[in-house]
């Protein structure tokens, strides 16, 4: 080690890997995984919102939650961007998932038009 | 390369309690259910130190929820992962239960267990892989180091840590600071850090517990010492009877040494550190500084007289400056937020928090971190959720073999290295063990005084001899023999040997006795007098057991349980016990189902 500036280049490199233990006010992707979403497929968009954000090195913490009740409309993606409403996406299909991380989570603009519901703040 | 990112970090405790309750074939059959279930890539393991929490041993933490999952057995990993990883479901039955309302809590840090801790020395005790040094710099790691190496003169350094408060962890309690001054200013071309992990108390493992859950620490502690007192070797000594916490230091000094945190020139100050491990072969005297470093040169581990201190001969008769793994844990936080941040915490003379070991009969056992001035009663009660079902508080030892016994009327008192030593114990390294009314104090002395009899090195007569024949007397009494006189007998005897022994071993030996007769001299009386053991422990001088025949349900437990075939059964199946055989173990009334079985 040859600087402070070394290890704080490290630290930032490494600190990534770790920040999801930490309180964090990172965006939220919620996916409905209930027996209805995956068998709409909800485990192919969660694969392909994985996908998306090791390419593009998102800060973005991902859970998953169970049948909300609107199995028609599944499969199911909630984005919840910090200090705005949550917004719910339905009947997505995989190549809606790179859209929605663009467009919602990286430029802030909500897609309209896979929008179904939008829970307030 | 860059680092994959996960969806979920799932943390399993690795530390000795949780691997002893079966947390490897967890981690396995975890590993195996992901590969089943497609999950490896989406869903990191990670493998931590201690979460303190041992009672509820294994203990597993799912992340970004934060999800505390506890007395994991091998079955439900399944469940964890078909519901939780897959679907999102918190798997309620798994969760911790608050003992009081029966609520099950899902983020740890509701627990009340955690709630009241502040955890500096452990703040990284099962949150970070301890074999992964990356993880360690994520959280700050070696930014202390970097910043006392790179921006501080040694003599602001040792100002800094003077003015945190911090005082020795290991039990003495002297300045921190002060001590690494006088290294400081000793003129000598080498000087030595050496970090005391000879932990030897009955029951305690907060410095097991640091080494195996975050190593790292531990070195970057000792590097800021080294440049501080201008030391450029170390020595960590630690008892092989911890190989766990030895081979994680392992990895984490190669680690260290790997990425130039330990070597030449580090962070291009100029100033170059080395660690080496040596190991103890676990006898209790090498705690004592002046026997360690007599161990580390190879020769028999007895202390020495001090003067001279080893600040000013020490090992090998250079300089050396020792403290104990857990004072060295408080340093790289010192040094990173400020001394005015620690020593915001604590008491007026006691800064900052102390780990402490709580066992015994205690609800939630296991390790906790808390500011000083916290109440004993917060601790036993808040913390470790009181005592176990039905039992009523006793007494609390703090200190180990060389603290003493504090009675249920001191339970309000705020816990710093000077009230204790008021009411007759010690912080010593930090043992906790909670007593309940079935434990006879007069036993509780003698356990005591046995363990630092038979570890007592034989160097220095009062010591030797002296603790043998108190040890004599106390087994008397518990016999059913003693006399009148034994007591002060046992108290001159005490204090001389505290006035006159040479190391802090002999010296705080007969601290249990002295403590017990001070508190619970009524109990000594009875034994002696009234040849009477009141909790029924000593079995020379207990009633015999008697079963209540309107209560018995003829079930023929105690009959199978019994060591020495006291229970009768007649032709009737009506249950007696012979007074004449019975050994009062109590085993019987244990056993009984519907509680027909009582002392005499």
């Amino acid at each position: 080690m040859k600087s402070l500036e070394e290890l704080r280049e490290l630290r930032k490199k490494v600190e990534k890997e770790i920040k999801m233990r930490k309180d964090n006010s990172a965006p939220k992707i919620i996916i409905g995984m209930g027996t209805c979403g995956i068998a709409a497929g909800a485990r192919e968009i969660l694969q392909a919102v994985m996908e998306e954000i090791n390419k593009r090195d998102l800060d973005v913490e991902v859970s998953q939650t169970g049948c909300i009740g609107m199995c028609e409309k599944e499969p199911l993606m909630d984005v919840k961007l910090p200090g705005k409403d949550r917004i719910t996406y339905g009947n997505l299909k995989k190549e809606d998932v790179k859209r929605i991380i663009v467009n919602h989570i990286i430029n802030t603009n909500v897609v309209a038009e896979l929008v179904i519901a939008r829970l307030e703040e | 390369m860059k680092e994959k990112i996960y969806r979920s970090h799932v943390l399993i405790c690795t530390g000795t309690g949780c691997v002893s309750s079966g947390s490897k074939n967890i981690k396995h059959e975890l590993q195996d259910e992901l590969a089943d279930n497609n999950l490896l890539d989406e869903i990191k393991i990670v493998e931590t130190g201690c979460h303190g929490f041992c009672e509820k041993g294994p203990i597993m933490i799912v992340y970004p929820e934060g999800v505390f999952y506890c007395q994991l057995k091998k079955e439900d990993v399944q469940e964890i992962v078909q519901e939780h990883l897959l679907k999102g479901r918190i798997v309620d039955r798994l969760l911790f239960k608050e003992p009081l309302t029966e609520e099950s809590i899902p983020s740890y840090k509701d627990i009340d267990f955690y709630k009241k801790q502040h955890r500096i020395a452990l703040a990284n005790c099962g949150k970070i892989d301890p074999e992964s040094i990356e993880e360690y710099i994520a959280n700050n790691g070696y930014e202390a180091a970097g910043k006392a190496l790179t921006e501080m003169t040694p003599a602001e350094i040792i100002e800094e840590v003077k003015s945190s408060g911090l005082r020795g962890r290991g039990g003495g309690g002297f300045p921190t600071g002060l001590k690494w001054e006088f290294a400081y200013k000793q003129d000598s071309d080498k000087k030595y850090v050496i970090c005391n992990a000879d932990e030897g108390d009955p029951g305690a493992f907060m410095d097991r517990s640091i080494l195996e859950g975050d190593p790292h620490k531990i070195i970057e502690g000792m590097i800021i010492c080294g440049y501080a007192i201008g030391a450029d070797e170390g020595y960590v000594y630690v008892r092989a009877e911890y190989p766990l916490a030895i081979k994680r230091l392992q990895k984490a000094i190669s680690n260290a040494e790997e990425l130039g945190l330990l070597g030449d020139n580090i962070f291009s100050s100029g100033f170059n550190f080395k660690l080496n491990i040596k190991k103890g072969a676990g006898a209790f005297v090498c705690g004592e500084e002046t026997a360690l470093m007599a161990s580390i040169e190879g020769k028999r581990g007895m202390p020495n007289p001090r003067p001279p201190y080893p600040a000013e001969k020490g090992l090998w008769g250079k300089p050396t400056n020792i403290n104990n793994v857990e004072s060295y844990a408080n340093i790289p936080h010192i040094i990173a937020k400020g001394a005015e941040k620690f020593s915001s915490i604590g008491t007026e003379n006691s800064k900052g928090t102390k780990v402490f070991a709580l066992t015994g009969k205690i609800k939630n056992t296991g390790l906790v971190e808390v500011p000083m001035g916290t109440t004993l009663r917060e601790v036993v009660f808040d913390i470790g959720g009181g005592l176990t079902e039905g039992k009523k508080f006793k007494a609390i030892q703090t200190g180990g073999p060389s603290g003493g016994c504090i009675p249920s009327n001191y339970l309000d008192l705020p816990i710093d290295y000077d009230s204790l030593l008021e009411v007759g114990a010690m912080m010593g390294s930090g043992g906790m063990v909670v007593m309940d009314d079935s434990t006879c104090m007069v036993d509780v002395a003698r356990f005591f005084l046995s363990f630092t009899q038979s570890e007592s090195c034989g160097k220095c007569t009062p010591c030797r001899e002296g603790t043998k024949r108190m040890l004599e007397i106390l087994n008397r009494i518990c016999q059913g023999e003693g006399e009148q006189g034994d007591i002060l007998l046992l108290e001159e005897f005490g204090h001389h040997i505290k006035e006159t022994a040479l190391c802090g071993l002999g010296q705080s030996a007969p601290n249990p006795v002295l403590s017990t007769i001070k508190y619970f001299k009524k109990e000594y009386e009875s034994h002696i007098y009234d040849k009477r053991c009141p909790a029924g422990v000593c079995s020379e001088l207990s009633a015999a057991f008697v079963i209540n025949k309107e209560e018995c349900v003829g079930c023929g437990q105690c009959v199978k349980v019994c060591p020495v075939d006291a229970v009768i059964r007649d032709k009737e199946e009506n249950y007696s016990i012979d007074d004449n055989l019975c050994i009062s173990c109590g085993a019987c009334a244990q056993k009984c189902p519907v509680d027909a079985i009582k002392q005499g």
